[in-house]
């Protein structure tokens, strides 16, 4: 599929729409429940000053991600 | 065992950081710790108040944005709420953000019909210029809401009065619940005859079914604790 | 867990009936639960005037950016400490001259009714003098420190916090939110590592809590700063003394953090590694705080529960020590020939044995570790009046030989040594563990006693001193 990133490539200020998330288990379970079902249009509000984490604006709350979980949700823009 | 108890007993609930202990100290005149950033209660507190001459237990819960039970406050939560026995349960939201806030009433009201909605922060959702049509919601819903700024001690005596109610029984929620996909439906309407023949009233078949289809192995333990030793769900931490 | 036969059918059943496909359900049923909250918020809430001006984001933009995110978070450590320090400084003045005039006054009343002299020494001498120091030391302090920290707690800048630092925790092998218990920690440190619940993950929560005596708790930040203005501030000229005693106690602050980090990543890396665990951590809108209801109840809650649990504990343990210093054993008092066993070891770390039998008997609460100090220190000379700061200087350096060395030596001891009794007791009652209690208390006291002694051979071996 063409322009699918994970949401950790994301610039900031761009929002994107999640497609995927790409893992198992209770991480998969712990990142949906906090928002991130496919459709959900994402925002990148910001980075902290070292670049990781991320803050995510997921369903009107802002988020903070780590990299870590970032790249495991895939999302189009 | 608690058949013999007269105070009702309420629990709050709700997601991190929308105003469950500055409700829970604006009812009981207790001093919880309160504070700008999610998870500041990680202890379950009780107090009491008293309304119409009658007391009433209230349970300060710790916030979580879900109760499918993927952390120990979820469990925490969602064992209280299932098998704490409340006699209701006030589900506080953030006005500011409603969608996010919904999520976790919807999943209570799986649970149990005796619920009040509190829509909080009403003051920041005010300043933010954000409307919020409190009868619509409660119609969606099918549970009494009520709008409050715990802070200013605004829709208290509202909020005080819908639980009375509830807990009365002069108001029966009906809760509107969430309509899954077809086949997660009819995986449900197999289970649910099963589950109420062996469970009986004990617990929502309809959410117990949804529970087990998705392998949630921590709530049949709490269950198992329930019926096997018929006694106190420990709290976790307590 | 095993599950009695009726449940364990209706497991296999739900097994049977949902296949192989339980992640799919699961994915399913969390989506149709928010596309139904979705539904519901848009019909109830009407969408806000887009165009106002998110002043959140504007604040987050300068308070989290690349440039000012970490010297705003520096700035905000000093600024709160330098109104605390230069806002205490009078008051205590005030309360010590109050108190001890008070204490003048009780001796007369002693004196007049021809007690003994045991019981004047043991009553006003010990109960009364430490409860004396205890409040007019730690009372202007808190009753400043609290306002000022629970308005920056209430208006949303901690999970900032959190989110500035999360790197430095990642790179530790640790959870962000460490970051919030630390916070918690310099309210107390019992309170910081009961907070460390909000870490989920065993192994990152372990960590907090083992760390989180690194930051210096509200009783132990008084004597940190009455050391800093009394030695370091004293030093320079009457203007610039609080703002030098501000950047110590910035300074030792920031060292605690460091320390925090380094032992963290220590611990990743050897007692307690394992997968760093899921982070998620809400940004909350800022609110503006209720100024009045804060002071009140940070004045009132806070600090008038701090202090009274300080006095419970200093006024018998003024008692007792006061007994200690003033029953003979051969030629010196107890407390004296105590202190004496452990001078030499104390001199290698820059201290003396009164300073280190203090942070000893100061076991229950860290808030009696100066007035366990003078009055070990005073039973010993001449009995003077001791209030004011000045005083106290003059005790320390001038009866007592410190120099600027022992002091920054005592004031990293007190940051870096072990937890008081109450903080340990919550360790044990959190962990359910004597093993990770009693490391708890020995990492911070073997990091206190290591960096005392190199800094005290270095500054020697420089001949700086
Ligand atoms: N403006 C406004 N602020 C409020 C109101 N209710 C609570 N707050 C503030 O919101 C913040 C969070 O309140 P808490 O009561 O600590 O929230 P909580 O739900 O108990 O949070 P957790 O314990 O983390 O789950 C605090 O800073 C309160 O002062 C309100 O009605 N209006
Ligand atoms: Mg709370």
């Amino acid at each position: 599929m063409a322009g699918l990133k994970p949401l950790k490539a994301i610039p900031n200020g761009a929002f994107a729409y999640v497609t995927k998330v790409n893992t198992a288990g209770l991480t998969r379970r712990r990142l949906l429940d906090l928002g991130l079902v496919p459709g959900t249009r994402v925002e990148v509000v910001r980075r902290s000053p070292m670049g990781d984490p991320i803050a995510v604006k997921i369903r009107g709350a802002i988020i903070a991600l780590r990299a870590e979980e970032s790249g495991l949700v895939m999302v189009r823009e | 065992m608690g058949s013999t108890r007269k105070e009702p007993v309420i629990a709050l609930a709700g997601n991190p950081n929308t105003g469950k202990s500055t409700l829970f100290n604006a009812l009981t005149g207790l001093r919880q710790h309160t504070g700008n950033w999610p998870g500041k209660t990680v202890l379950q507190t009780k107090g009491s108040y008293i309304y119409k001459g009658r007391k009433y237990t209230l349970v300060d819960l710790p916030g979580t944005y879900s109760l499918l039970a993927n952390s120990l406050e979820e469990q925490v939560a969602r064992d209280f709420i299932c098998f704490g026995g409340p006699d209701a349960t006030i589900v506080v939201v953030d006005a500011t953000c409603l969608e996010r806030n919904l999520n976790l009433a919807l999943q209570i009201t799986e649970i149990t019909a005796k619920v009040v909605v509190c829509v909080n922060l009403i003051d920041e959702a005010r300043r933010k210029k954000l409307k919020i049509d409190r009868e619509k919601l409660s119609c969606l819903l099918g549970v009494p809401v009520v709008t409050t700024a715990a802070r200013g001690g605004e829709g208290l005596p509202q909020l005080l009065n819908l639980v009375d109610q509830v807990v009365k029984g002069e108001i029966r929620p009906q809760p509107r619940l969430v309509q899954y996909d077809p086949e997660v439906e009819t995986a449900v309407a197999k289970l649910v005859p099963q589950v109420k023949a062996v469970l009986g009233d004990l617990v929502n078949a309809r959410w117990l079914s949804l529970r087990l289809l998705e392998g949630d192995l921590t709530l049949i333990e709490a269950v198992e604790k329930l019926t096997g030793k018929n006694k106190h769900v420990p709290c976790g931490w307590c | 867990m095993e599950f009695s036969t009726p449940l364990r059918r209706l497991v296999a059943t739900a097994e049977e009936v949902a296949g192989r496909n339980q992640e799919k359900i699961r994915d399913s049923i969390v989506k149709s639960i928010y596309l139904t909250a979705e539904n519901i918020a848009h019909a109830t809430a009407c969408p806000k005037v887009e165009k106002s001006i998110d002043w959140d984001r504007k604040i987050d933009d300068i308070l989290t950016s690349p440039v000012w995110g970490f010297p705003i978070m520096f700035a905000m450590l000093a600024v709160v400490f330098w109104v605390t320090i230069t806002g205490a400084n009078y008051p205590s003045e005030v309360l010590a001259t109050g108190l001890f005039w008070l204490e003048d006054r009780l001796t007369d009343l002693f004196t007049a009714m021809q007690a003994p002299g045991w019981l004047h020494g043991l009553l006003v001498c010990g109960v009364y003098r430490s409860l004396a120091w205890v409040v007019s030391v730690m009372l202007p302090p808190m009753a400043i420190f609290f306002p000022l920290f629970t308005l920056l707690e209430d208006a949303g800048y901690l999970p900032r916090i959190a989110f500035n630092l999360d790197c430095f925790f990642k790179k530790a092998g640790t959870h962000g939110k460490q970051a919030l218990t630390m916070c918690m920690g310099f309210g107390c440190n019992a309170a910081g590592v009961i907070a460390c619940r909000i870490i989920e993950s065993p192994r990152e929560r372990l960590i907090a809590t083992l760390t989180n005596n690194f930051v210096p708790c509200n009783g132990r930040f008084p004597t940190l700063i009455a050391l800093a203005t009394i030695f370091v501030g004293g030093s320079v000229a009457l203007s610039l003394r609080s703002m030098v005693a501000t950047l110590t106690v910035t300074g030792l602050v920031v060292f605690g953090i460091a320390v925090t980090l380094f032992v963290s990543w220590l611990l990743a890396k050897t007692l307690l590694k394992g997968e760093l665990s899921l982070f998620a951590l809400e940004l909350p809108p800022y609110r503006i705080p209720k100024v009045g209801q804060v002071i009140v109840r940070s004045v009132f809650d806070r600090t008038l529960f701090v202090l009274a649990r300080a006095v419970l504990v200093a006024a018998p343990a003024g008692g007792i020590i006061w007994l200690f210093a003033n029953i003979p054993v051969g030629e010196m008092s107890l407390l004296a020939t105590f202190a004496g066993w452990l001078d030499p070891f104390a001199r290698h770390l820059g201290l003396d044995g009164f300073i280190l039998l203090a942070f000893i008997l100061g076991l229950p609460a860290n808030e009696i570790v100066l007035p366990i100090l003078i009055m070990a220190y005073v039973s010993g000379g001449a009995l003077m009046e001791l209030d004011s700061l000045a005083a106290l200087r003059h005790l320390l350096v001038d009866q007592h030989g410190w120099t600027w060395l022992t002091a920054l030596c005592t004031m990293i001891f007190s940051l870096c040594h072990w937890p008081c009794g109450t903080t340990l007791f919550t360790i044990r009652r959190e962990q359910r563990s004597w093993r990770w209690t009693i490391i708890a208390a020995v990492i911070p006291t073997v990091i206190g006693c290591g960096v005392c002694l190199l800094l005290n051979y270095l500054v020697r071996g420089l001949g700086l001193i």
